[in-house]
């Protein structure tokens, strides 16, 4: 086979990151969406420390950016959803409808 | 020269991690979604030690595995929601999405397919030993600036959450 090269990696991503997309759009429960979220900034994370392999470290450095703004959007995204819950007894998301046209 | 396990190693992650993300997305209930994301966070940090990033894969198993999912497992079990409520999964524009995400998909392997020339081969010998002071170098000399406005972006979102999560400020 084959040794392992950026590709292989950068496929995985891509993978991820559809999956990701098909699950926020696709699902009803604000959470799992929220989980989704976690995937597609995981598969952003894979490729920047795939292609840092490739040059210096700042791949890996961004990757570390990009966790702290997944720690910050998760905390702040239940805490929204807690708000809510406690409004709207509901967490599906296409109940969230106060500004429907 | 590249060891023998690595080919191994390189596809069983990647199976576990791919596996895992579809239940995560797939699973009727969101304890299930959350154990899954969870298998999904420690095979992608497993992919970071084969990429020789040892520093970020722990940073991924203590902070995500063990910080974010607490986190949502717990929010999970303060909204407890109703059994008969998580019958209907999927939301009725779920074709739509679908197959948005097939094109996008398309996209890229069309971008895969038409390449004219592959990434250089990476280095077979990596500082894997000084990765983490590397790291530390870089992230406090070359990006201090971004490192302190990352800590101010983190108190603002622990003082959003508690202001959002409080019943009367």
């Amino acid at each position: 086979m084959s040794p392992i090269g950026t590709e292989h990696y950068l496929v995985v991503a891509a993978a991820l990151f559809i999956i990701g997309v098909v699950g926020v759009l696709s699902r009803r429960n604000i959470v799992v969406i929220l989980m989704s979220i976690e995937l597609i900034l995981n598969a952003v994370n894979l490729n920047l420390v795939a292609f840092s392999r490739l040059y210096e470290l700042h791949g890996q450095v961004f990757s570390m950016f990009v966790m702290t703004d997944a720690a910050a959007e998760a905390a702040v995204g239940l805490g929204i959803l807690i708000a809510f819950y406690r409004n709207k007894e509901t967490i599906h998301m296409d109940e969230v409808d106060l500004l429907r046209f | 020269m590249t060891p023998i396990a690595t080919t191994f190693f390189f596809y069983f992650l990647a199976t576990v991690v791919i596996a895992s993300a579809l239940a995560t997305v797939m699973q009727k209930n969101p304890v299930h979604s959350a154990l899954a994301l969870i298998i999904t966070l420690l095979g992608v940090a497993g992919l970071y030690l084969m990429l020789y990033a040892p520093f970020i894969a722990g940073v991924q198993i203590v902070l995500y595995a063990g910080g974010i999912m607490v986190l949502f497992l717990f929010v999970i079990m303060l909204v407890n929601i109703e059994q008969a409520d998580l019958e209907e999964r999927f939301n009725k524009q779920w074709p739509v999405a679908l197959i948005a995400a097939a094109a996008f998909g398309g996209l890229l392997l069309w971008a895969y397919v038409r390449k004219t020339e592959v990434f250089p081969a990476a280095p077979a010998v990596f500082p894997e030993s000084t990765n983490t002071q590397d790291f530390a170098l870089l992230l406090y000399r070359g990006y201090l600036m971004p490192f302190e406005i990352a800590s101010l972006l983190l108190l603002v979102a622990i003082v959003g959450a508690v202001v959002m999560a409080k019943r009367r400020v």
